[in-house]
C-alpha cells in the first residue's frame, strides 16, 4: 500500500515508473572479472566516508607546535599542526587509529582495483566500439586516484611524505619551458614554504574528489546506458545481454558486496599497521631516513628515476633536466598511450563494428602479448624503486642491481610479450577449448584390454534455459497489442501506471528529415511521449 | 489475457534450508559484533579489537546479503536484447533540422558572435591573473642563489659554531648559515677528510681548510638530502634514488642518476678559529631547471 502510494506520488512528479522498470529488470551478466570495477567504486565510498571522518580532527598547517599528546617518545619535540593532529587521530580519537589505517588502505585497494579492473577490460577487449568514451573517462579516474593518493599520504607531514613533496618540487620544476613558474605558484614559492599542507588538503578533500565523482558518474551512467559486455556463451550474442536480474539478485549481491569489500579494508585497518609516521618522525628538510619508497602505485615513477641515467640536456642557454625524461615525460607517454589505446587498435584493426562480446585473452594473441609486454615493463619499474633494499638483502652491489635492472627493463618485456603470444596463440588452437569438458570412460572388455571413450553429453533436460523475465514477455505482449492486459483484481491502486502501459499508440509516419522542425502527434489519451518512447524502444528490441 | 505480474515458477523463492540457516547466523553475528563495538567504544576503543569486530559486523551484513542473493532467490539467467544505441536516421536529421533552424534564427551575425567569444574570453583570461598571481611569488634569483653570504658564520643544526675540533676525521656535519639555522636550500654537508687543505678540483686550493669540505646536501638529481656518508670509500649517497658522489673529487657524481656534482661552498677559519664562508655558492644549488643553462 505504502509503495504503491509512494510510487504514485513520485510518478505524478517526475514519471519514475517506466525508468524503474527497465532498471528493476535489468540483466547483469555474471563473471567474477566484472566484480574489479564495483571493488573500485565500494572502496571509494569508504574513502569519503573514512575521509570525512578524518576532517573532522585534522588540521591542515604546516605551523610549529610543541607536541604534547598521547605518544610518549615524541612529548616535547617540535612538530608541525598537521603532524600533531594526525598523531592526534592516531592516539587519542576514538576509532581514530582504525579510520585512518581504513582510509589508507582503502586508497590502495582503490588504485589495486582500479589498475587489475583497467587490464581485465584491456585484455577481454571491452574498450572496443561502443565503449571508447568510457575507457578514456577510465583513464582519467586512474590519473585522478593516483594523484590524489600521492596527495593524501602526503599530508601528515612526516619525514619519509616530506622527502616526497620534495621530488614533487624537482619534479614540477623540471618541466620545460614554464617549470620554474608552475612549481612556484603551485606550492607557494620555493620549497618547502608554508602553502604545501593547505592547498594539497583543499586539492586532496575537495577538487579531487569532486572531479573523481563527477567522473564516476559519467562513467556509470555510460556503462548503464550501453549495457554491459559480456563473454561468450550459449544464447549469448551481441544484441542480448544474459545474466541475473537487477532486483533482487543482483542487488543483494552487489550491496553485499560493498559489505564485504568494507569488511575486508576494516580488517586490514584494525590489524595491519599502514604509514606510522610517529616512528617516520615530523618531516625537517635536512633530514632523511633510508630506504625511503612511496606508496606502491608511484613506485614505478620511483623505479624510473632510479634506472635514469644521468643525462641533462643542455643547450641554447636552458636545460632539460634528468628528471624530466622519467617523471614528466614517461607518465605523459604512459596515459596517453592508455587513453589511446582503443584509437590505436581501431587504426590496426580497421574494425568499426559494435562489440558486446568480449573477447578471451588467447582469442586476441597479438593484443595480448602488446599488453603483457607492456605490462611487464611497468612491473620491473616497479621493482626497480627497491634497488636499495634489494641490494642490502641480497647482499649485492647496488652497482649491479642498477645495472641489472636497466637491462632487465628493455629485456623482460619483449621475453614476456613473446611467451604471451605463443601461449595464447597454442591455447587458442586446442580443439575443444573454451567448451565443457566431458567425463572420459574407461572400460574394460571381456578380453581384459582398456578402452577409453567420451560420455554423452548433458541431456537436455539438465541444460539451463535463457527466458526473458516474465514481466517483461507480458509487458511487450501487451504493447505488442498481441495481448490485451487485464487489471489484477487484487491491485486496483496500480492502475494509473497500467493506463499509461496499455495506451495504443498511432505515431503516423514520421515525416522525412530536413524539413525543420516536426511535431509529434498527440495521441486520443494525451500519454503520446510516454507511450512512443516506449513504442520505440520495442520496436529496436523486435528488429534485432 | 495477461496480467503484468503474474504468478510463474520464477516468482517463487527457491527453497534452501542450508543458505537461510548460513544467512541467518551471517546477520546474527554481526549484531553480536556491533554490540562488542558499543562495548569497545564505550571501555575507550582498541584497533585491533574494533578491526576485528568491525570486519564481523560488515562482513556478516555483507556474506549474508551475497548468500540470499546468490541461493535464496531465482538466478535466471535471464535474457534482455539490446537496444540499438545508434538514433533512427528520421530523428538524426530532425536534431539537425532543428539545429539549423536554431541557426537561421540567430542569423549571420557573426561580428556578434566574435564580440560574444571576444568578450567571454577576455573576461576569463583577465580575472585568472590575480588568481595565478596570487598563487606564489615568480621565481625570479630564488633559484639561483642561497641565503649563503661572504663571511657567514657556520653553525650545525644546534646553531652551535664549528672550530677546528669538531669534527674527527671521517666525520660529518650538516651546517647552515647562522642565520638559516635549518634551512631547506641553505643546508650543506661539512665533511672532515684526512688530508690538510685538500684541494677537489683546480681552483679550490683554499676551499677546504684542515681538510674540512663543504658540499650543498641538496641532491643535483632530484633534491634529495644526500645525507648517507660512507667514509671507506668517502662516497656521499643520496638514500633517494641511489645517486653517489666522491667527495675527494669534488663530490663528482660516480653511480646513479645524478647529472651534476654537487657544489661546492668555499670556506676557511677565521682568527677566532671558527669556520666560515668565503662566499655563497658560486652556482645554482639543488636539481635541474629550464633556466638553467
Amino acid at each position: 500500500m505504502i509503495v504503491t502510494q509512494a510510487t504514485d506520488w513520485f510518478d505524478e512528479r517526475l514519471g519514475i515508473a517506466k525508468f524503474t522498470r527497465k532498471s528493476l529488470n535489468k540483466i547483469f551478466p555474471d563473471h567474477w572479472s566484472f566484480m574489479l570495477g564495483e571493488i573500485a567504486m565500494y572502496s571509494f565510498v569508504i574513502l569519503l566516508f573514512t575521509g570525512v571522518f578524518l576532517t573532522l580532527f585534522f588540521v591542515p598547517s604546516s605551523k610549529d607546535v610543541v607536541y604534547n599528546g598521547a605518544y610518549a617518545p615524541l612529548r616535547g619535540t617540535k612538530v608541525s599542526e598537521a603532524f600533531a593532529s594526525t598523531l592526534n587521530i592516531s592516539f587519542s580519537v576514538r576509532a581514530g587509529l582504525v579510520m585512518r589505517q581504513m582510509h589508507h588502505w582503502a586508497a590502495n585497494v582503490f588504485i589495486a582495483a582500479i589498475v587489475v579492473h583497467v587490464c581485465r577490460i584491456f585484455f577481454t577487449g571491452a574498450f572496443r566500439k561502443p565503449r571508447e568514451i568510457n575507457w578514456l573517462v577510465g583513464t582519467g579516474l586512474l590519473v585522478l586516484a593516483i594523484v590524489n593518493g600521492f596527495l593524501g599520504y602526503s599530508l601528515p607531514d612526516d619525514l619519509i611524505s616530506g622527502t616526497g613533496i620534495r621530488i614533487a618540487f624537482s619534479i614540477v620544476l623540471s618541466v620545460p619551458v614554464v617549470g620554474s613558474y608552475l612549481a612556484f605558484l603551485l606550492f607557494g614559492g620555493n620549497f618547502p614554504g608554508d602553502s604545501i599542507i593547505p592547498r594539497f588538503y583543499s586539492l586532496h578533500i575537495l577538487i579531487i574528489p569532486a572531479l573523481i565523482v563527477g567522473l564516476l558518474t559519467a562513467h556509470l551512467a555510460i556503462m548503464w546506458h550501453q549495457k554491459h559486455t559480456q563473454f561468450k556463451g550459449k544464447g549469448k550474442t551481441d544484441r542480448n545481454v544474459v545474466g541475473v536480474a537487477m532486483w533482487p539478485a543482483y542487488a543483494f549481491q552487489a550491496g553485499g558486496f560493498f559489505f564485504v569489500t568494507a569488511a575486508v579494508i576494516a580488517i586490514l585497518g584494525g590489524l595491519v599497521q599502514i604509514n606510522p609516521i610517529w616512528l617516520y618522525g615530523q618531516y625537517v628538510p635536512y633530514r632523511v631516513s633510508y630506504a625511503v619508497q612511496p606508496d606502491w602505485y608511484m613506485g614505478w615513477l620511483d623505479g624510473a628515476l632510479r634506472l635514469m641515467p644521468s643525462w641533462e640536456v643542455q643547450a641554447f642557454g636552458h636545460m632539460i633536466p634528468n628528471v624530466f625524461f622519467p617523471s614528466v615525460l614517461l607518465p605523459g607517454i604512459t596515459f596517453t598511450l592508455l587513453g589511446a589505446w582503443p584509437f590505436i587498435e581501431k587504426k590496426i584493426t580497421k574494425d568499426n563494428s559494435e562489440h558486446n562480446l568480449l573477447d578471451n585473452p588467447r582469442d586476441v594473441p597479438w593484443r595480448t602479448s602488446v599488453g603483457v609486454g607492456l605490462l611487464t615493463f611497468y612491473v620491473v619499474l616497479f621493482f626497480a624503486s627497491s634497488t636499495d633494499v634489494l641490494a642490502n638483502s641480497f647482499s649485492l652491489s647496488l652497482n649491479f642491481v642498477l645495472w641489472a635492472f636497466r637491462i632487465l627493463l628493455f629485456v623482460v618485456p619483449p621475453i614476456a610479450a613473446y611467451i604471451a603470444y605463443k601461449l595464447a596463440k597454442e591455447a587458442s588452437d586446442v580443439p575443444g577449448i573454451g567448451k565443457r569438458k566431458r567425463a572420459l570412460i574407461i572400460s574394460r572388455s571381456e578380453e581384459g584390454a582398456f578402452s577409453t571413450s567420451e560420455s554423452a553429453p548433458r541431456s537436455i533436460a539438465h541444460e539451463e534455459i535463457i527466458e526473458e523475465l516474465p514481466e517483461e514477455v507480458k509487458y511487450h505482449s501487451v504493447l505488442d497489442g498481441t495481448e490485451e492486459y487485464v487489471m489484477p483484481t487484487a491491485a486496483a491502486a496500480v492502475s494509473t501506471v497500467i493506463n499509461n502501459v496499455s495506451v495504443d499508440v498511432d505515431l503516423g509516419p514520421l515525416p522525412s528529415g530536413g524539413s525543420g522542425v516536426y511535431q509529434i502527434p498527440r495521441s486520443p489519451r494525451g500519454s503520446a511521449p510516454n507511450g512512443r518512447s516506449d513504442e520505440q524502444d520495442h520496436q529496436g528490441d523486435l528488429d534485432e | 489475457m495477461t496480467q503484468l505480474h503474474e504468478n510463474s515458477a520464477i516468482d517463487v523463492a527457491p527453497k534452501n534450508r542450508s543458505a537461510e540457516v548460513f544467512v541467518g547466523v551471517c546477520f546474527f553475528l554481526s549484531v553480536l559484533a556491533t554490540i562488542g563495538l558499543a562495548i569497545t567504544y564505550w571501555v575507550g576503543g582498541q584497533p585491533q579489537v574494533e578491526g576485528g569486530l568491525l570486519f564481523v559486523t560488515l562482513g556478516g551484513i555483507g556474506f549474508g546479503m551475497v548468500a540470499w542473493g546468490k541461493y535464496l532467490v531465482p538466478q535466471g539467467p535471464f535474457v534482455q536484447e539490446r537496444e540499438v544505441l545508434k538514433s533512427e536516421i528520421v530523428e538524426k536529421q530532425a536534431m539537425l533540422a532543428s539545429l539549423d533552424r536554431g541557426q537561421k534564427q540567430l542569423g549571420r551575425r557573426s561580428f556578434l558572435g566574435k564580440m560574444l567569444g571576444a568578450s567571454i574570453g577576455l573576461f576569463g583570461a583577465i580575472n585568472l591573473f590575480p588568481f595565478l598571481r596570487s598563487l606564489g611569488p615568480v621565481p625570479k634569483k630564488a633559484l639561483t642563489t642561497t641565503p649563503w653570504k661572504k663571511d657567514a658564520l657556520i653553525v650545525g643544526p644546534d646553531g652551535l659554531g664549528v672550530n677546528t675540533a669538531t669534527l674527527e676525521v671521517g666525520g660529518i656535519l650538516t651546517v647552515f648559515p647562522s642565520y638559516d639555522v635549518g634551512g631547506a636550500i641553505s643546508q650543506t654537508v661539512l665533511i672532515r677528510v684526512a688530508d690538510q687543505n685538500w684541494t677537489t678540483k683546480p681552483g679550490r686550493e683554499t676551499w677546504g681548510p684542515q681538510g674540512y669540505l663543504a658540499f650543498s646536501k641538496l641532491c643535483t638529481h632530484a633534491g634529495c638530502p644526500v645525507g648517507l656518508y660512507q667514509e671507506l670509500t668517502q662516497q656521499l649517497l643520496c638514500p633517494c634514488h641511489q645517486s653517489l658522489f666522491d667527495v675527494l673529487t669534488g663530490a663528482t657524481q660516480v653511480f646513479g642518476p645524478a647529472p651534476r656534482p654537487l657544489p661546492q661552498l668555499p670556506i676557511y677559519f677565521d682568527s677566532n678559529g671558527n669556520l666560515r664562508a668565503q662566499s655563497g655558492y658560486l652556482e645554482p644549488v639543488g636539481p635541474g631547471y629550464w633556466e638553467r643553462g
